[in-house]
């Protein structure tokens, strides 16, 4: 995922591993921005979406990491980044309704198995990158400009 | 079945239809119209498949359903069976300029009373978008 043009904005949230009253600050701040940039409220909303059920996963699963954001005049991109544990199978993990998240998560409306599923939904690209001991990168694009346009 | 169509209601008169108080959002009961809700424990299903300044029915009470709402756009919240939040809920709600709702009737009742009102469901509205620029999820897509 190669992008040439010259970054609009790029902001580093970090979200820290079962923060759960702080789960939801960075996407918050994501739609913020991206209204302040004049991008369209359907395009923040989406980009917003996929940023939160990111956010979820790395308070729920990970270890720790960030969201970065990027902007450029082409398109939003959203990195969530963390330090593990990494995800044996990626592909099953991306499967509706399949879940490792506990009763405490589940009791808040999440870990039924539909983040991931709904970060690719809200994207035009998705790319996800795991290792078990390293850690997972999970990037969400969603186009300002349509080809062509 | 077909499907009613969709009519706009003013946020108070949704609290008075199910009998409500108002939480959070006083100043928007009167200038705030309603065309959509939905009914929904499950966040994710919120954040997919819920419209744009849709109504959120739902029986969680957490801090997570405020963001929820901010993040997907939506334009209020109804707790229903007489669930009642937290302040960090509160809070939050009143930081972010969410209207809060609170009814004892339980989900089915409350939701059943607001599509008798007029009040239209997401599909209805994703049947009314199809062959326009929307999707079924709502999201524009290129």
């Amino acid at each position: 995922m190669t992008c040439t043009d010259e970054p609009v904005l790029e902001m580093e949230f970090a979200v820290a591993r079962h923060d759960f009253a702080a789960a939801g600050e960075a996407a918050s701040r994501v739609k913020q921005v991206l209204r302040q940039l004049g991008i369209a409220s359907h395009l923040a909303r989406r980009a917003a979406v996929a940023a939160y059920e990111a956010e979820m996963n790395l308070v729920i699963h990970s270890h720790g990491g960030k969201i970065v954001l990027r902007v450029d005049s082409e398109r939003i991109t959203l990195a969530a980044r963390d330090s593990g544990p990494g995800i044996p199978d990626t592909e099953l993990a991306m499967r509706e309704g399949y879940s490792t998240a506990s009763d405490e998560v589940r009791e808040m409306g999440f870990g039924a198995g539909m983040g991931l599923p709904n970060i690719r939904r809200c994207s035009d690209c998705f790319e996800i990158d795991s290792t078990v001991g390293r850690g997972t990168t999970v990037t969400a694009v969603v186009n300002i400009a349509r080809p062509g346009s | 079945m077909p499907l009613m169509e969709a009519k706009p209601v003013k946020l108070e008169d949704i609290a008075k239809l199910i009998d409500a108080d108002v939480l959070s959002g006083e100043d928007k009961l009167s200038t705030l119209d309603v065309c959509t809700a939905c009914g929904a424990d499950l966040m994710s299903d919120v954040l997919a498949f819920c419209h744009e300044r849709t109504l959120l029915l739902t029986g969680l009470a957490s801090p997570q359903v405020v963001r929820s709402a901010e993040v997907a756009g939506l334009s209020g919240i109804v707790f229903v069976r007489g669930k009642k939040p937290g302040e960090d809920v509160l809070e939050l709600a009143e930081m972010l300029g969410i209207p809060l709702l609170a009814t004892d009737f339980p989900m089915f009742e409350a939701c059943g009373m607001l599509y008798a009102a007029g009040i239209g469901g997401t599909y209805q509205l994703s049947q009314t978008d199809r062959g326009s620029t929307g999707n079924a999820s709502g999201e524009t897509r290129p």
